[in-house]
């Protein structure tokens, strides 16, 4: 089979005969997301490596199993980056994993998601078929767009190979502000700078013992962060504290994600005011991200995202097994559902990757 | 000389007057075009060679409208064409013989715009820039301006996942739209996306857009505001040779630079396009580059100042910045009529969509003016030269025997090229009925497969715009046979 890396697809094809549940496993750097998947481990991490990049071009292609640290270790060198900043957790992220649980750092709210960066995509489909969508050129109609569905699809649609990805130039300059402000304050402030032409590319408020911290970061040209700067006041951050804070904030080294208690993920209209929820609360991306230490109920939690705007939904994005087996993923219509597993239906007719890592249905 | 739009999809079955009776019952009176006079305008979209004058228009006027009308289609399997403006360049709405055209023309209401968010809520018919217009009172627009963005509507947009001269630094459709309402053709409804940045399960949003059409007709969508820059300018440079040119592209985004807009048109282009708009385009150059910054006055002034340094290094003959916001639009005037002035100097023109690695530019710009050369047909060359993206003029004579079909094979040249360069065969026009034939050449049969499976999870009976951008397996080998010759 052309393109077949290693004897994936023969592993598929007879893994698709006898019925075997697979579990994907890039680096494993986000075993602890999603559902817990049962199925015999398939491991991607060797197939690894950049296949093509050419910064003039703002595109890169690699193989699922390049290491994240990696490939911004090469873009870097070129003065170039990933935009949507995914976090690398714990270490050892790999490109696929990244591209599967499509997660997106603090630049989000500003650069886009992981969806909105990739290009292309090739896969191996449940039936041990190697198919390649999309492309390595910025503009591309030709089809349904399904590398771009593939994203956090969390390898239930097929096994990564290669990916595609437009990639930024590093902005020329980049510094942090800090403000005390309330929560409410907070997200005022945050919803008000969005509509304005500012260089913002993050955006963090953390509870503090004397109300909360409102952390911005601006980036862009010299001439604009300098002009932001002078317009926003604050308390400018020293360089290394700073890069260090965003760090951090992506990979959930900070303090805040320390503890024990479950940890859930809202993702809700920006506007959205201060939710009436127990637990520590941690903002991000203006306001529409909200990270949540509590034991609240899932069911309590889920009740609260009725203020969030339409598709506002919560996930346990960190908890016990049996809870996450329960219902990591907010559920969905029963319309919705039906969608999703004819869809899962179509890639993988026996169910056979990842099957219930995102769903129990499918 | 028209063309059969339905290729091997030709049914000569009808609506039936049974058919006919029963959308009557659903619709009022008004809704439903059914004399030839009414039903002409339909006949064709922005591809004009094709066209299928269709047996029945609907016009419904509201959402409970649409959906009935669809769960009856569904039931009477009853091929169903969404249509919007109509301005579509790839022939995404032109009708099927035995089916209905349904019209979203009457669902034109901005439902909500809502300045702290920065979203608008919109209804399908609404045009792309009435959106800007709704916004601007708050600073904001929206970001996708496809050069029709005075006619075309967000249903159509979305459709065909429309992007514009500002994509590279702005993004396309898919970028800018957060939610979508839906309805299936079996006339279910669903929400797909929302006003978080995220929503759960898979991203349904990107496999919508861009759909053209063949997946669910939109009822309503959020889409994305964006603060409006305090400043715009542009940088137009003149080359004396179209490969300085596509380098000068390469090296602006070399050296670190997202320009708001890069976009390229040849001594053709500009040629038409002068005649046309008086923008003050310099005849003498075989390329010009448009390149424009906007931002904060910092920012625009520091950026300008380094691509004109960037062009000038490349070889620029003449570089002019606009001194002010209305020479900024006169010189985008020019490019934006582009399509239009070069329909005037030609009965016909079809306008090619592929996308290319940049570096490639030059080369393909050289190799179109052999085909031109090699069919005896003129080209004329706009480029959005940031993103790749290629829209040559192919200027033809549909009355004169045989040159709508060397028209047909000059295109077919230039799109095997794009995907031979390693890019594709549409980068915003989309498929339609015009390049389902090329879809051949850019994907196997297995990924058509795919296709065909992801379409049949929304629509089982294929009565969505049927016909359109995925070829039959029979097509795909003859393709494949006569080398695309067929």
């Amino acid at each position: 089979m052309n393109g077949c890396a290693s004897d994936w697809c023969s592993r598929i094809r007879e893994a698709q005969a006898t019925a075997t549940p697979l579990t994907i496993v890039g680096g494993g750097s986000k075993e602890f997301y999603g559902r817990p998947s049962t199925g015999t481990p398939l491991a991607t991490g060797a197939h690894s490596g950049i296949v093509a990049y050419e910064p003039s071009e703002l595109s890169l292609t690699a193989r699922a199993g390049t290491p994240l640290a990696e490939l911004e270790a090469t873009l870097a060198q070129q003065g170039q980056m990933l935009a949507f900043e995914p976090p690398h957790f714990a270490g050892g992220a790999t490109l696929g994993g990244a591209i599967a649980a499509g997660l997106s750092g603090p630049r989000r709210a500003a650069a886009g998601a992981a969806r909105d960066f990739v290009l292309g995509a090739k896969i191996i489909d449940g039936r041990g078929d190697v198919v390649n969508f999309g492309g390595q050129v910025m503009k591309n109609v030709a089809g349904y767009d399904v590398s771009r569905l593939l994203v956090g699809s969390l390898g239930t649609l097929g096994l990564l190979l290669e990916v595609s990805l437009k990639v930024l130039p590093l902005p020329a300059a980049t510094s942090s502000l800090r403000f005390a402000a309330s929560e409410a304050r907070a997200l005022d402030l945050m919803n008000g700078y969005g509509g304005r032409p500012l260089p913002i590319t993050a955006s963090a408020w953390e509870a503090r013992a004397d109300g909360g911290t409102l952390t911005l970061r601006l980036a862009g040209s010299g001439a604009a962060v300098a002009a932001a700067q002078r317009a926003l006041g604050g308390e400018v951050m020293g360089t290394e504290a700073a890069s260090t804070y965003w760090r951090e904030l992506r990979d959930h080294s900070a303090t805040f994600f320390a503890a024990d208690t479950p940890l859930w993920r809202l993702s809700l209209a920006s506007t959205t005011p201060r939710l009436a929820l127990p637990g520590a609360t941690l903002i991000e991306w203006g306001g529409s991200l909200r990270w949540l230490r509590s034991t609240a109920s899932a069911a309590t939690i889920r009740d609260a995202m009725a203020v969030g705007g339409s598709g506002a939904h919560a996930t346990l994005f960190r908890g016990p097994e049996r809870a996450r087996a329960e219902g990591a993923f907010q559920p969905l219509p029963p319309l919705l559902l039906d969608l999703h597993r004819r869809l899962k239906q179509r890639f993988d007719p026996a169910g056979i990757l990842n099957p219930g890592r995102m769903y129990p249905e499918f | 000389m028209s063309r059969d739009a339905q290729g091997e999809h030709a049914e000569h079955s009808r609506v039936s007057p049974e058919a006919i009776a029963a959308l009557s019952r659903i619709l009022p009176a008004q809704s439903l075009l059914l004399t030839e006079e009414e039903r002409r305008p339909y006949e064709c979209d922005g591809l004009t060679a094709y066209h299928q004058l269709p047996e029945l228009v609907l016009l419904p006027e509201n959402e409970a409208q649409v959906i009935a009308t669809l769960k009856l289609c569904h039931r009477l399997k009853l091929p169903v064409v969404a249509r919007g403006a109509g301005t579509g360049l790839s022939g995404g709405a032109t009708p099927v013989a035995a089916g209905v055209v349904l019209s979203l023309a009457k669902f034109m209401t901005i439902l909500e715009v809502d300045p702290r968010l920065r979203t608008a809520r919109v209804q399908p018919g609404v045009r792309n820039l009435a959106i800007s217009e709704a916004a601007a009172p708050y600073g904001l627009y929206y970001a996708p301006d496809p050069s029709s963005q005075i006619a075309c509507t967000i249903g159509g947009n979305i459709a065909e996942n429309a992007g514009g001269v500002h994509c590279l630094k702005y993004g396309l459709t898919v970028h800018n739209v957060m939610r979508l309402r839906i309805a299936t053709m079996a006339g279910e409804v669903l929400e797909i996306g929302g006003t978080g940045l995220d929503a759960a399960g898979y991203d349904l949003l990107a496999l919508l857009i861009g759909s053209e059409g063949m997946l669910a007709v939109v009822l309503e969508a959020t889409v994305k505001l964006t603060p409006k820059p305090q400043l715009a300018q542009v940088v137009m440079a003149s080359f004396a040779d179209v490969t300085q040119a596509g380098n000068a592209v390469a090296n602006i985004i070399g050296e670190g630079i997202i320009p708001a807009g890069l976009e390229m048109m040849d001594r053709q282009a500009t040629a038409a396009v002068e005649a046309f708009v008086h923008a003050g385009y310099d005849l003498s150059a075989s390329a010009i580059l448009l390149a424009e910054s906007d931002g904060t006055p910092e920012e625009v002034g520091a950026e300008i100042a380094a691509m004109r340094a960037v062009l000038e290094n490349s070889g620029a003959t003449e570089v002019r910045v606009s001194r002010d916001e209305a020479e900024r639009l006169k010189f985008w005037a020019g490019r934006k009529s582009a399509f239009p002035a070069v329909g005037r100097l030609t009965p016909d023109y079809m306008c090619m969509d592929g996308t290319i690695p940049r570096k490639h530019i030059a080369a393909m710009l050289s190799r179109i003016q052999g085909f031109a050369r090699e069919f005896g047909l003129r080209c004329a060359n706009v480029f959005h030269a940031g993103d790749g993206n290629l829209h040559p003029l192919i200027m033809f004579d549909a009355s004169v025997e045989g040159e709508l079909e060397r028209a047909t094979a000059f295109g077919t040249r230039i799109l095997e090229l794009s995907v031979e360069m390693g890019g594709t065969i549409t980068g915003e026009h989309g498929v339609g009925i015009e390049k389902v034939q090329q879809m051949c050449a850019q994907f196997t049969p297995e990924e058509l497969a795919l296709f065909r499976a992801v379409k049949a999870v929304f629509d089982e009976f294929g009565l969505l715009n049927p016909g359109k951008v995925i070829p039959t397996p029979r097509r795909c080998s003859e393709y494949r046979l006569t080398g695309g010759a067929s």
